[in-house]
């Protein structure tokens, strides 16, 4: 083939694969190799059968930087089959980059099919959100995590903070909770709240919001966390108690917003602040935007 | 009291033989004493004679190579540090026992405030009252001398000597047994020594507390200890009651080292 046979070969390839002619041949189903999987599925059993536990894996390199969600996408692509729905959303949305570029990965390597509907995936990938419509049993709820280690900024030493979870001395993760209120006056922690999972081991929620908290606590689905830099996994089993540290006199308390959701007028979700031109105007909106369209349908 | 006398009957903390080398030269050498309830025992001896190790080993943080260490826990049994589990070591070192650094750096965290510092161990036996934990905290540091109101600063804006009380406060608040101290007034100018000395002196006489004080200033150890070991190159080379030795040394080198005390 001549170099510009070549370059006119690869459009066709391209539109063939965007015409849904099933997943591309040139990569494994899922993009991982077999063996890869075995392994990260090896250390998602270890994770569930401790709760809370990070168990370290060996993160293979991925077609994306890291931030991006790595570690959730190795989880994903480990247990992904091809009658899996899948939905992906990035802070609530299924429509922002991170979003859109994940679902395009899998349906790239996979061709499984898609969704934003919340109750119609069977696999949900999240960066930071948990949806607002409550999961059921038949549903995996997936984590991108950037730093699985909740002691991480009180304790530098991996080695003192693995101590420190074995024997469960914990007393520190109240030191910060202290710092908090002794500075803002009340739990200023509104991301990355930390909560004790089935009693023992103290666990970092990914960024989500503390909003998103109590739907941890006996959630029907399978919670899994794949943090790919820090290479670590874990995961909360399906009706696992998790309680969200906080002082007999400051207790846990979640986010509450004066106003209802300007689009669909919804007052128990979790709101964003939307700049919307440079004098100072903003609005508030669903951080789910399946959520936010539906109510609006309904509504209509 | 008929159980302070049952206690008084055993020793807090007994050493028998402890030795430890480093590689081939060794640090400690048989070092054997008894520390008694409410009892504060001075070390002394220049650089290098073996107090920082000795002092390491018996709170645990430095395996030994030979020898045995045993406390008398709450339950009035005494037993080997070293055969505890890690669990109960780490236990020990968080409620019953204290440990002042030299460096005050070394005792706090100093990216907390000062009352996160003092409620640290409050916290860590499981005391989950905010209000309550600020209070004893505000308390501890009015106990040492500090400005209750400064308890929501950082240790990095106290001075030295601030710094190691807040360090003191922050040992005592679970009122352990026994304190460790490794140099407390190292590092400190003498007027500040002095004040702290004197906190010192009697926090341990209202709280009743034993310690093992490493020193190399001798009137650090008149003031505070009863008793005083004194070591060269790793052995104890004389041990008796703290006036009775500083006054009148029988070995030729603590007769050295007393005479080598700067008159002012």
């Amino acid at each position: 083939m001549t170099q510009a046979a070549q370059q006119a070969a690869i459009p066709d390839e391209q539109a063939e694969i965007d015409a849904g002619a099933g997943p591309d041949p040139n990569y494994n189903f899922a993009y991982l190799d077999e063996q890869t999987k075995r392994m990260i599925r090896r250390a998602m059993l270890k994770a569930v059968a401790i709760p809370g536990y990070q168990v370290p894996f060996a993160s293979r390199e991925m077609p994306m930087p890291y931030g991006w969600g790595t570690g959730g996408v190795q989880v994903t692509a480990s247990i992904i089959g091809p009658d899996d729905v899948l939905k992906v959303i990035d802070q609530g949305a299924d429509d922002t980059t991170n979003a859109v570029s994940i679902r395009q990965f899998f349906e790239r390597t996979t061709d499984v099919e898609t969704t934003t509907r919340t109750e119609d995936a069977s696999i949900i990938q999240t960066r930071h959100r948990i949806p607002e419509k409550a999961l059921s049993e038949d549903q995996i709820l997936v984590y991108q995590v950037p730093i699985p280690e909740p002691l991480r900024f009180l304790e530098p030493r991996e080695s003192e903070t693995r101590k420190m979870h074995a024997l469960g001395e914990y007393g520190l993760m109240h030191v910060k909770l202290y710092e908090d209120i002794a500075t803002h006056g009340h739990i200023a922690t509104t991301y990355a709240y930390p909560v004790k999972v089935n009693g023992h081991y103290i666990m970092d929620p990914s960024p989500t919001p503390k909003f998103d908290n109590p739907k941890m606590h006996r959630m029907p689905a399978l919670q899994l966390f794949g943090a790919g830099r820090e290479k670590r996994i874990y995961a909360i089993p399906p009706h696992t108690a998790v309680y969200s540290l906080d002082f007999e006199d400051h207790p846990f308390d979640v986010q509450q917003w004066e106003q209802p959701c300007e689009i669909c007028g919804a007052t128990d979700t979790f709101l964003d602040e939307v700049v919307t031109d440079d004098r100072g105007g903003r609005m508030f909106v669903c951080s789910d935007t399946d959520h936010c369209t539906r109510d609006q349908e309904a509504a209509e | 009291m008929s159980s302070t006398e049952e206690i008084l009957d055993q020793p807090l903390l007994r050493v028998t033989n402890l030795t430890k080398s480093y590689g081939g030269n060794a640090a400690c050498r048989d070092v054997s004493f008894d520390l008694w309830p409410g009892e504060i025992l001075a070390v002394v001896g220049e650089s290098g004679s073996g107090k920082t190790t000795l002092l390491k080993c018996i709170s645990a943080q430095l395996a030994c190579d030979d020898g045995r260490i045993e406390y008398l826990m709450r339950d009035g049994i005494l037993r080997d540090i070293h055969g505890l589990s890690e669990a109960e070591r780490r236990f020990l070192m968080r409620t019953d026992w204290g440990f002042v650094h030299q460096n005050p750096r070394d005792g706090l965290r100093m990216r907390v405030s000062a009352g996160a510092n003092i409620a640290e161990r409050m916290i860590a036996v499981g005391g989950r009252n905010y209000g309550k934990i600020r209070g004893t905290a505000e308390d501890w540091m009015d106990q040492v001398e500090l400005d209750p109101g400064r308890v929501d600063h950082q240790p990095g804006t106290f001075s030295g000597g601030m710094q190691q009380r807040l360090q003191i406060a922050r040992n005592l608040v679970t009122h352990p047994r026994l304190v460790f101290m490794d140099e407390p007034t190292g590092g400190l100018d003498v007027s500040v020594q002095a004040r702290l000395l004197d906190l010192l002196r009697s926090l341990v006489n209202k709280m009743q507390l034993s310690a093992v004080l490493v020193t190399h200033d001798l009137a650090v150890a008149r003031l505070l200890s009863h008793r005083i070991m004194v070591m060269q190159g790793g052995e104890v080379i004389e041990t008796g009651l703290t006036d009775q030795v500083l006054d009148d040394p029988q070995h030729p080198y603590s007769q050295m080292l007393v005479s080598s005390i700067l008159p002012v």
